[in-house]
């Protein structure tokens, strides 16, 4: 790995927020997409004579498209609400890891085309020229923001930053500058089914291996099923549950929640992954072309519902996105949401009395959650606003006896991204995934010192990956990560309900 | 009609018109641009009063600031508030009679200039002593300060200091309005005061003054999470079903 040695941040005790520091991730960057991974999706390959015209252009187009970018790129007073909200600046004390600052790097040149002062006054307002120096800093820190939104919050105004980041890598994307680790997990998802980019036959043959197990452990037939037409359920969970550790261990989690249920599901090969890359590179078109993947899977399974796993940006764009991107959804179920979270799918269970724990399998864990950051500030469960704090908590609580929340101001619509969000999860970007999990790793340090907590749940592939990469550079054990499902796999009681 | 009169006059009407035109064209420009998504920041309410609830807390006590950063809350909420009384209280000089409660608001209005120095003195201060926010400001954003606090200081050294002829002042507003215009007393610090605050409407479009009609224009503050009981569908979006 060409990443150069970088120094782990010591935690504090309590949170320190950095004094600037100028320059200090200008040398972060990710991997540039191949022109083979660019135009496999349709951008072209490489920067060519002419791409300022084209960028600026694009930005036009984006502006026309998109209120939010539009209001964004006007509505920011500098009043720096933002400005200590970030983790990555939190975690680098680069300047530019600032939300406002980050924008910045786009408003700059949307003043200079868009704007009557920026075009007659540049200097006074700092607008600039778009030229290959402004296209630097936008590689180097539109690549360092994960899209968790936490700056949104803070802002007066609303202002997104994930909006304005998805936006910049639309429009380099547009020009031909992509990134690679994102690009080549769309091509592959529209060629495989799935972001690890595992065939159906590999499929098959985990979750057979998967039944055996289970079976092992258990003594009873607990079945993962592929591409079963006329279940019940289709459940679209990320890849990462197929093959990664902890997530596998949700897999069968949610495995035993049908069955114990008595829910006839399956997985499909088809739509063999919950995340939506679409999201990450702002394109609107491969978003709902990965979405329509789910769709025709189900329709063609002839199931009657739908339920995501554990997957936090799949749940934004599968909650938040997929009515408008590929509904109506009259032609499923109407009893139940659509789509269903898995967590919103065991709690409905947990309150009408179809399941039973044994609290004590988990009495070996003191648990905290960590509020995955798009599930809590861009999605929602249940009916009431907020649920999506109170729904996992909920279920860890029944399924296990000793639970602590992490301090206020680092969970539920204030919780930090675990470091690895918005397409970021590549080993390239390894120093900025450690420095960006501080903020994190100092709140979990916390609970761990004062209440013995040894176990971090959460419901999302990414932090779990990321989690279990960076928890060791802060003296923690890898395994100290894992899914809300796992803690209900280890409890539920299986086999004498029917 | 003295020179001076008709140019204060011309400039007024000039800024009147690009305060309103250049304002009316951007929220125009706001209204047509498309949000293709539904991207509330959540948790997010669920129905249309509970936005409407949302955006006044967002409005009137500036719930996210607070959430965010206790001092720039103060100052910038103390500025705010104190503006809005100035303001109303400068309605008297456009009517005759004057509306009951713009001559109640007199007393405060008058007194809230002081808080209103005091508001922008503070978050002035942030641009320098906080590092961050020093990063972020621009000549821009110093010059914005600039303008409001000349304003407001001229502005109170009228009422306190050098008292100007309100009287005279009040009859030359009022023939701005009924386009029969009356001499403006050539005070210098009234003419300061005027020109300044011309200014200000004049950049009140093109800068980030903006951030006033944007508020409610802004998508993680203004939408309603019903994603999954309303599709929400652009026009450009529902061109690619067709494809």
């Amino acid at each position: 790995m060409a990443t150069v040695a970088f120094e782990t941040p010591k935690l504090k005790p309590y949170p320190v927020i950095p004094l600037v520091a100028e320059g200090a991730m200008a040398h972060s960057k990710p991997y540039v997409a191949s022109p083979a991974i660019q135009s496999n999706i349709g951008f072209p390959g490489e920067l060519t004579e002419g791409w300022e015209q084209r960028a600026v252009a694009k930005m036009g187009e984006l502006l026309d498209k998109y209120r939010s970018l539009r209001v964004y790129m006007d509505a920011c007073v500098h009043c720096g609400a933002c400005s200590d909200k970030c983790h990555y600046f939190l975690g680098t004390g680069d300047p530019k890891n600032m939300p406002v600052a980050r924008q910045d790097l786009m408003r700059a040149v949307y003043r200079r085309y868009f704007t009557f002062a920026g075009k007659h006054f540049p200097k006074l307002v700092g607008a600039l020229d778009m030229t290959k120096e402004v296209l630097d800093d936008w590689w180097r820190y539109y690549n360092q923001c994960s899209e968790c939104r936490r700056c949104s919050v803070f802002c007066p105004y609303g202002i997104d930053t994930a909006e304005v980041t998805m936006a910049a890598r639309e429009i380099m994307d547009s020009v031909g500058l992509g990134q690679k680790y994102a690009n080549e997990i769309i091509g592959k998802v529209h060629r495989i089914g799935n972001n690890l980019g595992i065939p159906g036959p590999a499929l098959e043959d985990t979750l057979f291996g998967l039944e055996e197990d289970t079976k092992e452990e258990t003594g009873l037939d607990v079945r993962f099923p592929l591409d079963v037409e006329g279940a019940e359920v289709l459940l679209v969970t990320p890849s990462a549950d197929f093959f990664s550790e902890p997530h596998v261990e949700s897999l069968i989690g949610y495995a035993k929640v049908f069955h114990a249920a008595g829910i006839s599901w399956t997985l499909s090969s088809k739509a063999s992954e919950a995340g939506n890359f679409g999201l990450f590179i702002g394109n609107y078109e491969q978003m709902r072309n990965i979405s329509l993947r789910v769709k025709e899977a189900a329709q063609a399974l002839g199931v009657r519902r739908i339920v995501i796993g554990e997957c936090g940006h799949a749940w934004r764009v599968a909650y938040s996105f997929w009515n408008t991107l590929i509904g109506p959804f009259d032609w499923l179920d109407a009893r139940y949401p659509v789509p269903q979270h898995i967590c919103e799918f065991t709690h409905d269970l947990i309150e009408r009395g179809a399941l039973k724990f044994d609290k004590e399998k988990n009495d070996d864990r003191v648990i905290t959650f960590h509020d995955s950051c798009n599930v809590a500030r861009a999605s929602r469960m249940g009916s009431m606003p907020g649920g999506q704090f109170v729904i996992p908590r909920e279920i860890i609580k029944t399924v296990a006896n000793h639970f602590h929340d992490m301090a206020a101001g680092t969970i539920r619509e204030a919780t930090f991204c675990c470091g690895g969000g918005g397409g970021l999860l590549t080993d390239d970007l390894l120093e900025l995934r450690v420095k960006g999990a501080l903020p994190r790793m100092e709140a979990l340090k916390t609970v761990v010192d004062e209440h013995g907590v040894n176990f971090m749940a959460t419901i999302c592939a990414i932090c779990k990956a990321q989690f279990s990469k960076v928890l060791p550079y802060y003296g923690f054990d890898m395994s100290m990560v894992g899914g809300v499902h796992q803690l209900v796999g280890k409890a539920i009681r299986l086999g004498e309900l029917h | 009609m003295n020179a001076l009169t008709v140019a204060y006059a011309a400039l007024f009407y000039i800024a009147t018109a690009v305060f309103v035109i250049g304002l009316a064209s951007k929220i125009r420009c706001y209204l047509r641009t498309p949000a293709p998504l539904k991207i509330p920041t959540t948790p997010a309410p669920t129905t249309t009063t509970g936005v409407a609830l949302r955006l006044t807390r967002e409005v009137v006590l500036f719930e996210s600031l607070f959430k965010s950063s206790k001092w720039t809350w103060l100052f910038g909420w103390l500025f705010h508030a104190a503006l809005l009384l100035v303001l109303l209280r400068h309605v008297r000089y456009f009517q005759q009679p004057v509306w009951t409660p713009i001559v109640w608001v007199q007393a405060f209005g008058t007194y809230a200039g002081f808080v209103m120095v005091c508001g922008l003195a503070g978050l002035w201060a942030r641009r320098f002593l906080v590092d961050r926010v020093r990063y972020i400001s621009t000549p821009s954003d110093h010059l914005h300060l600039a303008l409001l606090g000349a304003i407001a200081v001229s502005g109170l050294g009228m009422r306190f200091v050098a008292h100007t002829d309100i009287v005279a002042l009040k009859a030359f507003v009022l023939g701005l309005m009924r386009f029969d215009l009356q001499p403006l007393p050539p005070d210098p610090l009234l003419l300061l005061h005027l020109s300044l605050v011309a200014l200000l409407l004049i950049v009140f479009p093109i800068s980030k003054l903006l951030h006033a009609p944007g508020l409610f224009f802004s998508p993680t503050r203004n939408q309603a999470d019903t994603s999954r009981e309303a599709r929400h569908i652009a026009a450009w979006a529902a061109a690619l079903e067709k494809k």
